[in-house]
């Protein structure tokens, strides 16, 4: 059996350290046909025509489609069906897709989209989220009506009474900007036209059943005449969402259309300009505290550039708007949240969702009210962070799970040895050329989806007559080690041994719908899917054998591949008893499916149980910065966060890092640098990713208290630990130089580095 | 002329000496281990070792490696298909994740312990600074690459 508990078994690492294992943009398929997009130049346009013919008449082009071609709708999305399969009326951002030319080789299909002749009149661009709420601005969605994709809000208290308790106001505005996923693997489809009259869709993206809602809209066909086969995907982070369908639709077009295989593999830079980012956020933030650090009131208006099109920005916000006031119980608060159109790039779902702009914010403006009070910053953390019982900001009661704030602040605390290490601070002074300073940040955070949507997810135990299982769950493998987390859970709980598991790859035709593998939901949902139907199949196994085991069928245990009667005086071989299921007519196969529990929300007024339970972390990081260059060198960073249980310890700690080295991107470099609505740093040779001598050694500590919500006991991990890794920075870097960065990517000028002290 | 690819000596054509190093890999062996992640040399998942020195194959002809011995990712485990030990770090590390990225990481990792087989942390990171992984904030393939270390020492 695999040593899983000390290593990092995985059902796929053999495939992937050998370069055995096929990803999308390695298959290849007798005469299969390759397409590619064809973009225009414009930010805003009006679309007149696209002239096809003198790239049809291209060496090997087979066809150019455009919407024209399309049969079913051009529009469609998850929310607002504003996402076009081509551009018709109009062109919204500089990432939208015109026509796509289809030809026997790639290379020729390049060749003929260079052809593609497209006649539009340019119109005046939006630019900037906050003129797109002036009644005068310019529309991009003229049938919208405005440019407001949607409003969010919460009202707690009463706002006004909350400031003129208050002793110290603080008014403070920040901004963010426009990241890259940067998936290593760019966008890819592979599609083919089965003789049973489905369309097969193979292709690098997250959400095999959003994929097949977009590619059935745009080809007009029931769901059931689309499968969407999962690959292994080089990456996801909350990026291979709507527009990798999108790219999985157009290619299932000509695959219809054109009655032949057909691949579209993405280009970095096609696969830049056109996929959603991470929105940029404009916050306006006022707290008001009192001397003795209560935090009484907080007003704030946050404006988020949606881009061209909805994609999931009401989400998004909506996570913003919940936990606006960060892990701190605040009595008035008056919040106002706008997702608006622009005509810069998509934004959409990010690892984190909303949330890392909001820690920035409110983890920065703790540290800035600490000091203006003389109080250490933990010390207002400690009186104002969410304990066990606290009523949240949108009146949720955190009474049905651990609330381990203060644990994890504590555990990160002692384990870099914060207190100690402040007191070294520079302050923006020192003798050397390096300024040193330390700085941390926390956060909880709702798990799953919340009052987003519908939040329910099926898994399948089929166990073969050699005892052999195969595991088919309604989450997908990102890359993150989901398969291998819902394979260790079903070892565990039906006592058997790993290696007699076998992962179905997933399908949308034999699993149901089970919703997208987002918002750290795949190990709660879909290892609750998994443990609920192994406790089926355990209760259908041992009701028919516990009589020969002398015990009650509740009493019959699944042990080391055994079913174990009362007292162990009996057992039988779990092998033994499936072979013998079978002679009885008897499958044993069970469906489980997790519900999570409800929760509840009022939009006018947003209040309500958000989130259904929630996690707790932690993190600090050390750093000097130079005072000639301003360069930030990390030193240390340590990451406590509670999972509720752990179930893979190595890939949960790969959770930890990769998500750390996100936000440190996020914190220092990482920026499209979007002008005019064009991305300048279009390719990874001027977009700046944190490599290894960016980041500095790592710890993750590791928290579990148990959830009982989870049927598993364990909750999320893969956002939490990338949300508030650039607070924590921004903090050091106060530490360090004496000056407070209200925006990111954060620049440090050589003059920065020394203004600062106290 | 020739190449050597994974121990096998190959006639190269005309046109096949004017591709990509890395088109002639994918397309005309089918070594897909190799990857295509930015076309520019930014992010290293199309690495392969020419003469034990990692390469960027996006960014070669075939004719500028002319009579070389390449290494892909397909040709470091056994015939039989035994892992070679640095392949058996990156499971027991938990260094792979995607894994778009590992086959690169490997022989990156591969070409520094052949030159230098006790490598410090530092030395690691600087050796596989020219490759992007997006998830695993490197640290546990830095650990792979220590834990297989021990073995090129030996040898």
């Amino acid at each position: 059996m695999p040593d899983v508990k000390e290593k990092g078994w995985r059902n796929d690492a053999y495939a992937k350290v050998t370069g055995k294992a096929k990803y999308s943009d390695d298959l290849k398929f007798v005469n299969m046909l390759h397409a590619v997009p064809v973009y225009s130049d414009y930010v805003h346009a009006k679309l007149v025509q696209v002239h096809t013919a003198e790239a049809e008449a291209s060496p090997g082009v087979v066809k150019v489609l455009t919407s024209r071609d399309v049969p079913g709708s051009n529009h469609f999305g998850q929310i607002i069906r504003d996402f076009r399969i081509f551009a018709d009326d109009k062109i919204r951002y500089h990432g939208d897709v015109v026509a796509m030319v289809v030809a026997e080789t790639r290379a020729q299909a390049l060749q003929a989209a260079a052809r593609v002749r497209i006649e539009a009149e340019p119109l005046p661009a939006l630019l900037d989220a906050e003129e797109a709420l002036r009644p005068d601005a310019i529309l991009v969605h003229e049938n919208h009506g405005s440019n407001i994709i949607n409003t969010h809000h919460v009202r707690r208290g009463d706002i006004e009474k909350g400031f003129a308790v208050s002793e110290l106001i603080l008014e403070r505005v920040y901004e963010t900007q426009f990241i890259e996923h940067a998936y290593m693997e760019p966008e890819v489809s592979v599609c083919l036209p089965r003789p049973d009259g489905v369309m097969e869709v193979r292709g690098s993206m997250q959400h095999p059943f959003s994929t097949r809602r977009f590619v059935a809209t745009c080809l007009g066909v029931p769901l059931a005449a689309v499968e969407v086969v999962g690959m292994p995907l080089g990456g996801g982070f909350g990026g291979k969402d709507d527009t990798a369908a999108i790219v999985c639709a157009r290619t299932a077009l000509a695959a219809r259309l054109l009655n032949r295989p057909v691949k579209m593999a993405y280009s970095r830079e096609w696969s830049i300009r056109e996929s959603y980012k991470r929105h940029p956020y404009r916050v306006y933030y006022k707290m008001g505290l009192t001397r003795t650090g209560e935090i009484r009131a907080v007003q704030c208006k946050i404006i988020a550039d949606g881009g061209a099109y909805c994609s999931v920005t009401p989400w998004v916000t909506w996570r913003s708007t919940v936990q606006c006031c960060g892990p701190y119980a605040v009595e008035h608060v008056h919040c106002d949240t706008w997702g608006v159109y622009t005509n810069n790039v998509v934004t959409g779902a990010m690892r984190g969702f909303g949330s890392p702009q909001m820690n920035f914010v409110i983890e920065s403006i703790i540290e800035e009210a600490a000091a203006e009070l003389g109080l250490p910053a933990i010390e207002l953390r400690r009186r104002n962070m969410v304990r066990q019982g606290s009523v949240t900001i949108t009146g949720q009661k955190l009474d049905n799970h651990t609330v381990s704030m203060e644990q994890v602040l504590d555990t990160v605390f002692q384990e870099i040895g914060y207190e100690k290490k402040l007191g070294c601070c520079s302050h923006g002074q020192g003798d050397g050329e390096e300024l040193y300073g330390i700085g941390l940040a926390m956060s909880y955070r709702g798990v799953s989806l919340g009052a987003e949507g519908v939040d329910f997810c099926a898994a399948i135990i089929n166990v073969q007559a050699d005892g052999s299982v195969i595991l088919d769950v309604g989450v997908h493998e990102n890359g993150q080690g989901s398969e291998t987390a819902m394979s260790l859970i079903l070892a565990q709980e039906l006592g058997i041994d790993l290696d007699v598991i076998h992962y179905k790859r997933s399908s949308t035709s034999t699993i149901p719908d089970s919703g997208t593998t987002v918002a750290s939901r795949g190990t709660i949902m879909g290892g609750g899917a998994v443990a609920l139907a192994a406790r089926e199949l355990k209760l259908k196994i041992a009701k028919l054998f516990a009589a020969e085991l002398d015990c009650a069928p509740e009493e019959v245990r699944f042990v080391a591949n055994q079913l174990i009667g009362k007292d162990e005086k009996k057992s039988l071989p779990f092998a033994e008893a499936i072979r013998r299921m079978f002679q009885m007519q008897q499958f044993p196969y069970a469906l489980g499916v997790y519900r999570a529990p409800q929760v509840t929300w009022d939009e006018e007024i947003g209040q309500g149980n958000a989130y259904f339970t929630w996690v707790y972390g932690c993190q600090a990081v050390e750093l000097t910065v130079n005072k000639t260059t301003g360069k930030v060198k990390l030193l240390n960073a340590v990451a406590c966060h509670d999972v509720g249980k752990a179930i893979n310890n190595t890939m949960l700690v790969g959770q930890f890092f990769g998500g750390m080295a996100m936000g440190t991107g996020y914190a220092l470099h990482e920026d499209l640098n979007v002008v005019d609505g064009k991305i300048s740093h279009g390719n990874l040779n001027r977009y700046h990713l944190p490599r290894a001598l960016d980041l500095p050694e790592m710890k993750a500590v590791v928290v579990e208290n148990y959830d009982a919500v989870s049927p598993t006991g364990a909750k999320s991990i893969g956002e939490p630990t990338n949300e508030i890794m650039a607070p924590a920075i921004a903090n050091a870097i106060f530490h360090a130089t004496g000056v407070r960065h209200y925006k990111l990517p954060i620049k440090i000028t050589a003059q920065d580095s020394t203004k600062g002290g106290r | 002329m020739k190449l050597t690819v994974n121990g096998i000596q190959r006639d190269i054509t005309r046109a096949q000496a004017e591709k990509r190093l890395i088109d002639y890999l994918r397309e005309d062996l089918d070594l897909t281990g190799a990857k295509i992640g930015c076309e520019v040399g930014a992010c290293g998942t199309c690495t392969v070792l020419v003469n034990d020195r990692p390469v960027k194959s996006c960014l070669k002809r075939v004719n500028e490696v002319a009579d070389a011995s390449i290494l892909t990712i397909e040709g470091l485990a056994a015939q039989d298909g035994t892992l070679h030990p640095l392949q058996q770090a990156f499971i027991d590390a938990g260094a792979v994740q995607c894994g778009f990225c590992t086959p690169g990481m490997i022989l990156v990792a591969h070409a520094l312990l052949l030159s230098n087989p006790a490598p410090t942390r530092a030395e690691i990171r600087r050796a596989i600074h020219g490759n992007l992984c997006r998830c695993t904030g490197y640290q546990q393939i830095i650990d792979a690459v220590e834990m297989a270390a021990s073995f090129y020492g030996k040898k």
